[in-house]
């Protein structure tokens, strides 16, 4: 699955969509590809200060534990209650359904382009 | 490190699309697709397994019984023509050095399987064993592919296989057919002219078989199981399901359940080693001695929720650490969290509750029967 070109990415494989203030996170295709059939989500309560790269929440699959970090400092304003109740859609859908949190930023950090993440990963 | 081994049927792998994992040295498949889907298609209809990297030690001689009884903890001279048995390489110390699969294949031929990292301990232990005794140890892991179908449809795949026949000699078998074909025991057959070892075994808590088949003719065989397998719905399986599976169906991992600080007494498996046998055996004297009243003992937990416990977790009791996880996972069948877990005999209880540290967080978890998954026996 490519990259879409409209995100940002981070070196720890999470995505942002960013529109104005807010920006809805997941994880990328790639990362949701080398877990496996993720089966249990853990996500930071509505209200939550997250700070930018400190680990906010679990991804589970059979196999591993990927964890989620924060891409940037701010505000958790939203989480995505259906990937908490169907964790599948973060592999069948990690760019769309599959969304894991949003947050309210203040600054955005220095991220990454579609092609830069691509690099990152080689595929 | 050495560089990685490839199976005999690799090429066939990617070509499917596997992701593959470093296990022993060798990149084998860990998932196809989805390991959930696998691991499902097991329980309810048929899944293939690539499982080349275990390795085959080819035992003869004269002495090849009466050696193996004194090599391993069970009375292998004992198996009829045809027969197989889960055995135990002890080392002196009573502790496993490995689990084995054993196959009495002619009056004076065995066949040992061990798992593929512990392919050469094994092959020294067994050259080691053998001085004084009339017997051969040959090393056929390089030369020898093996492939599981498991699944309740494992024996309708076989049995409409293209190219893969009974051999001759397995009309002389008290069971002569596939469907006849009792567990933990196997029959010869013949697929495009070359033996096929057929074994009614497997690590997956269903029906299913294990063939043994050499290297060059493996891909072939692959081939000729999925297009059978098709109407069946078989999927190709990697090591990811193969793991729950086993897991659900309580079976230990060498590694994991078993190593060489663990004695089989501990595992649950006291029984595997046969202290009735006439002789001496390596591991007998350390064996007889009982275990300390303290020696943790491997129990299965069950818990509530989705956050499985995973290897290395610690276990507690109140605020002191009683035990370790040795395997767990989010078990697919049943929707809970399963584990193995060595904990103080105290807590070692049916019923017993116990805390396991999830990453810093205490989850509860209650000690239950094995298997945790049994098959419906038809």
């Amino acid at each position: 699955m490519s990259n879409p070109t409209d995100l940002h990415y981070t070196e720890e494989h999470e995505w942002l969509r960013v529109d104005g203030d807010n920006a809805v996170v997941g994880i990328t295709a790639y990362a949701a590809e080398k877990l496996g059939d993720v089966v249990y989500v853990d996500l930071p309560k509505v209200g939550a200060a997250i700070k930018a790269g400190t680990v906010v929440g679990e991804i589970e699959s059979t196999k591993s534990v990927g964890e989620l970090y924060a891409p940037a400092d701010g505000t958790v304003v939203a989480v995505n209650d259906a990937v908490v109740a169907s964790p599948e859609l973060v592999n069948s859908d990690p760019f769309g359904d599959g969304w894991l949190i949003k947050i309210e930023v203040g600054a955005l950090p220095q991220l990454l382009t579609a092609d830069q993440y691509t690099a990152l990963t080689g595929e | 490190m050495t560089d990685a081994r490839y199976s005999p049927l690799h090429d066939l792998h990617v070509d499917l699309g596997a992701s593959f994992t470093d296990f022993a040295g060798w990149q084998m498949p860990v998932r196809y697709d989805s390991d959930l889907a696998e691991h499902h298609a097991v329980r309810e209809r048929v899944g293939m397994f690539d499982i080349s990297h275990m390795a085959e030690i080819s035992v003869t001689g004269a002495d090849a019984g009466g050696f193996l009884d004194f090599a391993v903890a069970g009375k292998m001279s004992a198996l009829a023509l045809g027969q197989a048995k889960y055995t135990l390489l002890l080392t002196d110390g009573g502790t496993v050095i490995d689990d084995l699969i054993i196959y009495r294949l002619g009056d004076e031929h065995w066949l040992v399987v061990a798992n593929a990292g512990n392919r050469f301990a094994v092959l020294d232990a067994l050259n080691e064993r053998a001085a004084g005794f009339s017997a051969t140890v040959v090393d056929q892991s390089d030369e020898t592919a093996m492939i599981a179908v498991q699944g309740p449809k494992a024996l309708a795949v076989l049995q409409s296989t293209i190219g893969l026949e009974l051999a001759e000699a397995a009309s002389a078998r008290p069971e002569s057919t596939l469907s006849d074909l009792k567990y933990y025991w196997t029959l010869p057959a013949v697929f495009l002219g070359n033996p096929v070892l057929i074994a009614r075994t497997g690590y997956t808590g269903e029906d299913g078989f294990e063939l043994y088949i050499d290297a060059s003719v493996a891909a072939q065989l692959w081939v000729a199981l999925a297009g059978a397998g098709a109407p069946h719905g078989i999927v190709p399986c990697g090591l990811a399901c193969r793991d729950t599976l086993r897991l659900e169906a309580g079976m230990p991992l060498y590694g994991h359940e078993l190593t060489l600080d663990i004695r089989p007494a501990q595992a649950g498996l006291g029984k595997v080693v046969a202290l009735s046998k006439e002789g001496d055996f390596v591991g007998r004297a350390a064996s007889e001695v009982e275990l300390p009243a303290d020696a943790p003992v491997l129990v299965a937990l069950v818990g509530e929720g989705k956050r499985a416990a995973r290897a290395d977790y610690e276990v507690f009791s109140g605020e002191s650490r009683i035990g370790v996880v040795t395997s767990g996972a989010l078990s697919p069948t049943l929707g809970f969290p399963i584990a193995l877990a060595y904990v103080h005999p105290a807590h070692s209880g049916v019923g017993s509750v116990v805390d396991v540290d999830v990453r810093g967080t205490r989850i509860p978890f209650t000690v239950s029967q094995l298997p945790f998954y049994r098959r419906k026996k038809d």
